[in-house]
């Protein structure tokens, strides 16, 4: 398990840090790249004097300490929690920021100020994350480099004094000093350890993976930052309501509407098309749950390029459709009712199917019918507007409109009042397709000067007050929301975090360790063996290990009887 | 055509019988646990071992692990077995007896406690896996869902280590009372009839999510319990250390283990589950790229797995840093945590976003 070499290290008394000994130990003992603290804690008042570029490397040894990292981190953490809370322009929520601006109306300035209503492009959080970014460059780069460093050199010499080291063992053999040792990095290199002998000492290390893995892991945070920032500025992605036998096609103007990064060149959307076959929906009929969808599938005839050949597909919710390079969402869907409406000549002055806009969980919808091309009786020019609600599973009606029970065809209604005058649409002025601008609108008047209604079932028409025409409600398809949109950088965001997790694991459950062995001859003409092993903690697993090497080892060097191994038997 | 399976509803019911089940012996075994703390610290002998470990004295901070050093020819005699001296850091790491201190009595109650634990176990097994008959799909559809195989995998997690010979009996009461918890939100709050899945949870990468999602959420309890314990323990030691009582706790304290094993046990924990958490937030990202067109859209319940993902990174990072080991990372890990904890309950439940589910 990974833990790290502060305890070890931490464990020297502070007086004979600065012996050459000490040195050399802190250097043996060292398992990991990253930046010492000492060096990110100047002594007091260290920058005072040198000039700009003093403070200016000064800053830089700041920014990329691991302390550094760790506030910036804290406060990236922290600095996201407010886009939570309150609702944000660009994400899910945009529709709910209007409706906090008119009920906070004493925070809603302040807000703005400081850029609330979009939290993560804000220059606050942009701030914090950049740094961030800097200074794990600034962290990465000398890592990599001391790491390089790190595997073309041999593994560090052997510390002086190896009863120092956490865990340590010690031995006397017969065999000679040569033997032992070639033994020694016999074993080790078997263990896959690197090794090499030189002064009368073996050195060895093993799991560099370590280290690999957790440049691996942050360098993979890079790939990640640009894989978004590509996504960011090259995406593009518009909604478009189509309905049953209907096509679409990837132009602009095709588009119920369309947004794309600030790179994104429209002349650059593929040539590439559907029709919506069928929509198939299905919910639950019975239990708590009852009315819940429980299958949306459009059923689609598509082509790719101008010339592509027809190809039959199915989008599901978690299912787009891929077509070129572009990915097509089934985002939600409705009713449209098809209606004829003829006008006081008794030509057809409108024909088609019109979306309603789904309002509840059972699919009461409002519906809003515009009507451009229309003569009076006298061949009058005038327009016509209904307006009104369609239930797929009618329950009743209300004063106020009508509720379905039921968000399947069961038993589909229409109620609608009409009006006549101007739609207004010929203003220039972009116009909600949902909603009827009744202010040059007139309503159709019963007999009895009640606004005219009526409630319609499938293949029923009326007649408006007046031989002013007729509305005949054919019967009704779906319409389905699709969603296209190009993504790039999806592919490099899902590989760095791929990388990531390996590096990650790689990082966490990879020990690196260091054993050493010396071998010395003895006045008596022994050979007194030391081992001793270094793992990023006190664990048990050196230890074991360490214990391990040293019985191999003690193939090619056994014990020998004598004093002092009887001595620590009979303790 | 997708005909919807109608959900069972005597599986459905029998699942039910077998929650309240569970939840009665988890409640007998929570009794037990307390008993056994309670036992444990009149213990005299408890008291009497304590007092004799810190008199002992122990050889400079050193630890011996003998070696059988393996020998293939039966004819060369073992000849000696290497010594390897373990160092130990400053502060002398007895590990306390556990709940039980060394009362037989005590002892028999913390074994009841665990074989509770385990029937307990079996029943909430039954029960989930019940509910997942009868709604033919893994049973994670939903907050009532959740939880109750969120508490399934603690109390698993909880006895595949006790299974493993480590000593962790002293987190079976901060388990089964968390357990006990949850399950009682659970029923009584977050009900909801067994039932299908609406389309947009259609999908195996919802099911990975979801899976190791739980996964993580059960073992960080267990590390943030350990973490909480570790700073009791520590100020204790820390007390004892400069030769101030030990507080009013001093009998619980002591039967604990030693601080470093309990912040070495915290870490690991969080150390292990991070990159499956990290696995888990990705896997959520590609479910949402298929079904929503994008992988990441700052919805709640992203911002706050965000949230906590970069909390445990800076634990890590704390780990390593100097100045910021023991108490402070504890304190970032038990932050990391309650971030974890306000993304399950708060978000789904004060915060609409696009992570809401059939029911709750
Ligand atoms: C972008 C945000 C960052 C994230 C999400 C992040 C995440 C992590 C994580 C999860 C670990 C744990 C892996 C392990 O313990 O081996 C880690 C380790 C590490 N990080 Fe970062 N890190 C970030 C930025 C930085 C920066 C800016 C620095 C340099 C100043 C840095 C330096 C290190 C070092 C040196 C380690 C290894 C510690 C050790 O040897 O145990 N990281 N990082």
């Amino acid at each position: 398990m990974a833990e790290n070499t502060d305890t070890v290290r931490g464990r020297d008394t502070a007086e004979d840090r600065d012996t050459a000994e000490d040195r050399e130990f802190d250097d043996a003992s060292r398992l990991s790249s990253a930046p010492e603290e000492e060096a990110a804690e100047p002594a007091a008042g260290e920058p005072v004097g040198i000039g700009v570029l003093g403070w200016l490397r000064w800053i830089w040894r700041q920014l990329t300490s691991m302390r550094v990292a760790l506030i910036l981190l804290f406060m990236l953490s922290i600095a996201a929690i407010p886009g939570s809370l309150v609702p944000q322009e660009s994400g899910e929520s945009a529709l709910k920021v209007d409706d906090f601006k008119a009920r906070h109306e004493t925070l809603t300035p302040i807000y703005e100020k400081i850029g609330m209503f979009h939290v993560y492009s804000s220059p606050w959080f942009s701030a914090i994350y950049i740094l961030l970014f800097v200074s794990l460059a600034g962290c990465i780069l000398p890592r990599s480099w001391q790491f390089v460093g790190v595997l073309r050199s041999k593994p560090p010499a052997a510390p002086r004094n190896l009863t120092r080291l956490p865990v340590y063992t010690t031995w006397r053999t017969g065999a000679d000093q040569e033997a032992v040792l070639a033994a020694a990095e016999r074993v080790l290199k078997r263990r896959r350890f690197r090794a090499h002998t030189a002064h009368g000492a073996v050195s060895s290390e093993k799991g560099y993976l370590r280290e690999a893995g957790n440049l691996l892991f942050h360098i993979s945070l890079f790939g990640l930052l640009i894989a978004v920032a590509i996504g960011h500025l090259w995406n593009a992605s518009g909604t478009k309501i189509v309905v049953e036998g209907e096509g679409f096609s990837n132009i602009l103007t095709d588009y119920d509407d369309f947004s794309s990064g600030p790179f994104f060149n429209d002349d650059k959307l593929k040539g590439f098309g559907f029709t919506l076959d069928s929509f198939d929906a299905a919910y639950a009929r019975s239990g708590s749950q009852r009315g819940t969808a429980r299958k949306f599938q459009a059923n689609v005839t598509y082509w790719d390029g101008s010339e592509g050949a027809d190809r039959k597909g199915t989008i599901k919710v978690n299912e787009p459709l891929e077509i070129g390079g572009s990915k097509v969402y089934l985002t939600a869907h409705g009713y449209a009712p098809e209606i004829t409406v003829r006008d006081g000549r008794g030509d057809v002055a409108f024909r088609g199917a019109v979306p309603c806009l789904p309002q509840d969980a059972n699919a009461t919808s409002q519906c809003v019918f515009k009507v451009p091309d229309y003569r009076t009786k006298d061949n009058g020019r005038e327009q016509l507007g209904f307006q009104g609600f369609f239930a797929p599973t009618f329950g009743g009606a209300t004063p106020k409109g009508m509720v379905s029970q039921f968000p399947a065809l069961d038993f589909p209604a229409l109620l609608l009042t009409a009006y006549h005058g101007d739609l207004g649409v010929d203003a220039g002025t972009p116009q909600n397709v949902y909603r009827l601008e009744t202010t040059h609108l007139k309503q159709f008047k019963d007999a009895k000067g009640d606004p005219f209604r009526k409630a319609l079932r499938p293949g029923e028409k009326f007649s408006l007050p007046n031989g002013a025409g007729t509305f005949e409600f054919r019967g009704v398809r779906e319409f389905a929301n699709f969603q296209v949109s190009e993504q790039p950088g999806n592919g490099l965001a899902l590989g760095s975090a791929v990388l990531a997790i390996a590096g990650l694991a790689a990082s966490l459950f990879i020990q690196r360790r260091r054993v050493w062995v010396r071998a010395a001859e003895d006045e008596d003409g022994t050979t007194v063996v030391e081992m001793a092993g270094l793992g990023r903690s006190e664990s048990a697993r050196i230890a074991d290990e360490l214990a391990d090497i040293a019985a191999d080892v003690q193939a090619g060097a056994p014990a020998a009887e004598d004093r002092q191994t009887r001595e620590s038997e009979e303790e | 055509m997708f005909i919807a399976a109608e959900a069972n509803e005597n599986l459905a019911h029998i699942s039910n019988v077998l929650m309240y089940s569970a939840m009665a012996v988890y409640t007998l075994s929570f009794l037990a646990h307390c008993a056994e703390w309670v036992f444990g610290g009149r213990s005299r002998i408890a008291v009497q071992s304590a007092a004799i470990a810190a008199r002992r004295e122990e050889p400079a901070g050193e630890r011996a692990v003998t070696v059988q050093v393996r020998r293939s020819g039966a004819g060369t005699a073992t000849l000696s077995r290497p010594k390897v001296v373990t160092k130990q850091p400053d502060r002398p790491c007895e590990d306390g007896p556990g709940a039980a201190g060394e009362d037989e009595q005590a002892d028999l109650l913390g074994r009841m406690a665990v074989s509770l634990m385990v029937l307990g176990f079996l029943l909430h097994f039954g029960s989930v896996l019940c509910r997942g008959i009868s709604v033919q799909r893994p049973p994670w559809g939903n907050m009532y869902e959740f939880s109750t195989t969120f508490a399934l995998v603690a109390v698993g997690t909880y006895l595949v280590l006790l299974a493993s010979k480590l000593r962790v009996r002293w987190l079976g009461l901060p388990v089964v009372t968390a357990v006990l918890l949850d399950l009682g939100i659970a029923i009584t709050k977050l009900y909801t009839e067994s039932d299908q899945l609406v389309p947009a949870l259609h999908s195996y990468w919802l099911w990975i999510h979801v899976t190791t999602a739980i996964l993580s959420g059960a073992a960080l309890y267990l590390g943030a319990v350990t973490a909480v314990l570790y700073l009791f323990k520590d100020g204790y030691e820390t007390r004892i250390a400069q030769g101030e009582p030990g507080g009013r706790l001093t009998t619980v304290w002591r039967r604990l283990p030693a601080a470093a094993s309990l912040d070495k046990f915290s870490y690991r924990i969080n150390a292990i589950i991070f990159p499956l958490y990290t696995f888990a937030i990705i896997a959520g990202a590609i479910w949402a790229e298929g079904a929503w067109g994008r992988y990441w859209g700052w919805d709640p319940k992203e911002t706050w797995s965000f949230i906590t993902w970069v909390g445990y990174a800076a634990y890590l990072h704390a780990r390593a840093t100097a100045g910021w080991k023991g108490r402070k990372a504890a304190y970032l890990a038990l932050i990391a945590f309650a971030c974890f904890l306000f993304n399950y309950y708060g978000v789904n439940l004060f915060i609409t976003g696009k992570h809401s589910y059939a029911g709750v």
